[in-house]
């Protein structure tokens, strides 16, 4: 079969060239901004990504010279090298994210004490989007990178398509991030919650993802299966829906081509709803098919068993993609917002209960015939618990969207905790469960460093999730309750700032609670790397030569645990 | 093919779907019976709902969006609400307004009523720079204590709120400025070294009496027109009383020269476009009560 491979190799060539063209292209347009540019923000946004997509270019002419003779996309084999990358990134990215988060923390807690007015770029104002943007998008989107490219693969039993383009993908994505995150700290934003990055930061990452999403759609296309498994399909969700919200709420106009600053094309109200509608959507396209599609394939994986209902999963994906999608304006109760488009926020996310929970459901009776796994093997018990909070969260947001109860949790740290109930609990844990499985399976290892550390993260940053959760629903309720306290003439009881006052053992609790997680991440990492080098529990597995190697169907149940 | 060989999974006896995705399979359980019926509930729900409240966009002639059934408006009940706490707000309000110190004081009823309202109001607006009670934060006077810049009368309180302190735009604002005596070269720098001595001499703190006694005349001749022969200040030019060993903007040998070197004369803004008259008068009864009316 030397022609298909002489083909192989033929577009292999092109996509090295077409990254390599592509990424010149821009390089040069950031030359001509870094020389015209008409602010420091931009000047400086220009040269980090001349360094970045230099060194990116000078490293693929380097490796391709290296090269010789060796096809570097062979179709026999997966693509694993650029799945490592993405866990070391996810792993970096999440610990900066987290410690940033515990630095903000301390800062609402202790305003006086961890306040630098001589670093301006501390101030919780900038470091605030920093640490959103960096968890969910640096942090959750490199996991979901990773994943995404390793489960593609093993689903489809095929290669990445596209040769070098899914390394400008990730490549792409990292220089996003940086770009976003120091502009943040100059002071460069749109100031759009979750979607701060300014104009040409925006285009960057739509190229990027149009890429991604190109080969994504090419892998599934050459795929050696019959079907497209569930994973991909929420994968898929989530990669398309992402780009349609992306491209949406940024739509705006710069000042100057040259320049950090645009407008956006909205405007009062509208820009309020499209805003939600991008940021509601973000948590259910990024945050929670993403994630469920990690799910669908981690947890069958990793306990061995079927996953429970195939039926369920059509219901609940279709169902939650369809409804989810509408549920926005529940973020903009009782306010300019005019009333019909409450309702309809309210409906839909009081509909979308039950098509959150098909996941949780699909996911934990996956275990059944595996249920001592929860005791013996604390990842499976991550995840697990992953789920628990998945649960608890998508009944509580469903609940927070009724308008009588937003108008008491509305703008309260009860907001605060619900999303990281979500974060840390769902997208966190779903997450350390994916990475703690990967990193074996990548680097061939028996199993981890040491699962007594798995242990140790299990239980701290669980009491870590618990002491926010609970200290943030107490702060939001006791908030709510007094900024709606009248006295008897029909006065506001409270002043705003005393309500602020009342919160400062609650901030010390969460505080504490973002640190124990923080810490769990902290001992996560130490531990994967340990596992990586190859010490301790993780000793080399004999390797087979063939990759695509699969168990016969029935085999696959019988089969021992990983 | 239905007839091929079916895939029974050996845990639970169900069949699989028959794929196999990594040696992942999937089990042919129907949906669970209690999530669809919880769904249906919602949906069945979300659709009454829909019925008896504002659920329809406005169509073109309509309008308005629909208001349901209940024939329900968000603005229309808050429009009402704030309405109803004006009327039951009304008497009581008309009579603060008339009222005389002497009146509110001896009226139990009104008295409570007006501290009731400018405790709430000094809360959001004041207490940002008076701090919660009025007990002041240096470049903010406490009001909490019998100290006053100005005038300390219920009157005078409730001009000082009309008014603002060098509010510009004003023209009734209170107003007085003190020269930066270093800033703009009116004394140097020695000077204002020896007339800090004298200030903490008056205040009776440690000095240096030779300082002090050097730039006594000059006291007399730059400072004593506001400040008052023997320090005393002076109320009618917003003239701190330096002798008190209160301070505004620090008491200590620093605080003093700089305060002399630049000045400080600090704002407060007109609260009289801001809040009703009603509102005006109930914040100078709660400050007036705070420790120091006059």
């Amino acid at each position: 079969m030397t022609e298909t491979i002489g083909a192989t190799r033929r577009s292999n060539n092109t996509s090295i060239l077409g990254v390599g063209a592509l990424t010149s292209v821009f390089l040069f347009l950031a030359l001509l901004m870094a020389t015209y540019s008409k602010d420091a923000g931009m000047e400086y946004q220009a040269l980090t990504f001349l360094l970045l997509a230099g060194v990116f270019v000078i490293g693929m002419a380097l490796w391709v010279g290296g090269l010789v003779d060796r096809d570097p996309f062979d179709e026999s084999e997966y693509e694993n090298t650029l799945i490592k990358f993405g866990v070391a990134a996810s792993m970096f990215w999440g610990i900066a994210g987290l410690l940033v988060g515990v630095v903000i923390a301390l800062q609402l807690t202790w305003p006086t004490i961890f306040y630098f007015p001589e670093l301006g770029w501390t101030n919780f104002g900038r470091l605030r989007p920093l640490h959103t943007s960096a968890v969910i998008f640096a942090f959750g989107g490199n996991v979901l990178l990773a994943t995404s490219f390793y489960v593609v693969q093993r689903t489809c039993r095929t290669r990445l398509a596209g040769g070098m383009w899914p390394w400008f993908v990730f490549w792409g994505y990292q220089i996003f991030i940086v770009l976003a995150a120091t502009g943040y700290l100059m002071g460069v934003t749109q100031s759009k919650e979750y979607a701060e990055p300014e104009w040409y930061v925006d285009l960057w990452l739509t190229l990027v993802w149009v890429v991604y999403l190109l080969v994504f759609l090419g892998t599934l296309w050459k795929r050696k299966e019959p079907h497209i498994y569930v994973a991909n399909w929420f994968f898929l969700s989530f990669i398309v829906t992402i780009a349609m919200l992306h491209i949406v709420n940024n739509l705006s106009i710069p000042v100057s081509l040259t320049g950090s600053k645009s407008v956006q094309v909205f405007a009062g109200v509208q820009d309020a709803m499209t805003q939600w509608w991008y940021g509601h959507n973000a948590v259910g396209f990024f945050l929670t098919t993403g994630f469920l599609a990690i799910m669908y394939y981690f947890i069958p994986k990793r306990v061995n068993r079927p996953v429970f209902s195939y039926r369920l999963s059509i219901v609940h994906f279709w169902s939650l993609i369809f409804i989810y999608i509408w549920a926005g304006p529940h973020h903009l109760h009782y306010t300019a917002l005019p009333q019909w488009a409450q309702t309809l926020g309210m409906t839909f996310s009081v509909m979308l209960w039950m098509p959150s929970w098909g996941g949780m459901i699909n996911g934990v009776m996956t275990l059944s015939g595996a249920w001592d796994k929860l005791r013996t093997d604390p990842v499976v018990r991550m995840m697990v618990v992953s789920l628990a909070f998945y649960g608890m969260s998508t009944f509580e947001g469903p609940l927070m969207s009724v308008r009588a109860v937003n108008s008491l949790s509305h703008y309260t740290e009860w907001g605060i905790g619900h999303v990281h109930s979500g974060a840390l609990g769902w997208v966190g844990y779903i997450s350390f469960g994916a990475l703690y499985c990967l990193v074996p399976w990548l680097y061939k290892k028996k199993g981890l460093f040491s699962k007594s550390l798995v242990e140790w993260h299990f239980w701290i940053s669980t009491i870590g999730i618990i002491f926010y959760m609970v200290s943030m629903w107490f702060a939001g309720i006791m908030e709510g309750l007094m900024w709606r306290a009248y006295n008897e003439y029909g006065f506001l009881e409270y002043s705003f700032v005393e309500t602020v006052e009342a919160k400062h053992i609650s901030y010390m609790i969460r505080a504490l609670g973002g640190l124990l997680y923080f810490s769990g991440a902290a001992i996560m990492a130490y531990n994967l790397i340990r596992t990586a080098l190859g010490h301790g529990e993780a000793e080399n597995l004999e390797t087979t030569n063939d990759p695509y190697a699969q168990p016969e169907p029935r085999a696959a149940a019988l089969a021992p645990a990983e | 093919m239905a007839d091929e060989i079916k895939d029974i999974d050996d845990h639970s006896g169900i069949e699989t779907t028959g794929h196999s995705w990594d040696g992942i399979k999937e089990l042919n359980n129907p949906l669970p019976r209690w999530w669809l019926y919880v769904w249906y509930g919602t949906i069945i729900w979300a659709v009454v709902y829909m019925v008896f409240m504002p659920a329809i966009p406005a169509l073109p002639g309509m309008g308005t969006n629909t208001t349901g059934l209940r024939n329900h408006s968000d603005r229309d009940l808050v429009a009402a609400a704030v309405a109803d706490l004006k009327a039951a707000r009304v008497e009581q309000s008309a009579t603060l307004l008339e009222a005389s110190l002497e009146e509110i004081e001896t009226d139990r009823g009104l008295q409570q009523f007006a501290l009731a309202m400018g405790e709430s109001l000094f809360g959001d607006n004041c207490a940002t720079c008076h701090g919660a009670g009025g007990r002041g934060a240096i470049g903010y006077p406490t009001l909490a204590d019998d100290v006053w810049l100005w005038d300390g009368t219920l009157d005078g309180i409730e001009y000082t709120l009309r008014h603002g302190i060098r509010h510009e735009g004003d023209l009734d604002t209170r107003f007085s400025l003190m020269p930066s005596f270093g800033r703009d070269n009116l004394l140097s720098t020695d000077e204002i070294d020896d007339l800090t001595d004298y200030v903490l001499r008056v205040s009776g703190q440690e000095h240096d009496g030779e300082a002090a006694d050097r730039v006594a005349d000059l006291y007399q001749q730059q400072c004593a027109s506001c400040h008052g022969v023997n320090g005393q200040g002076d109320r009618l030019q917003g003239a701190p009383n330096l002798t008190d060993q209160e301070w505004l903007f620090g008491g200590s040998r620093d605080a003093i020269y700089n305060t002399i070197y630049n000045a400080r004369n600090s704002h407060m803004p007109a609260w009289q476009d801001r809040l009703d008259d009603a509102s005006i008068k109930a914040l100078a009864v709660y400050v007036h009560t705070l420790g120091g009316g006059e």
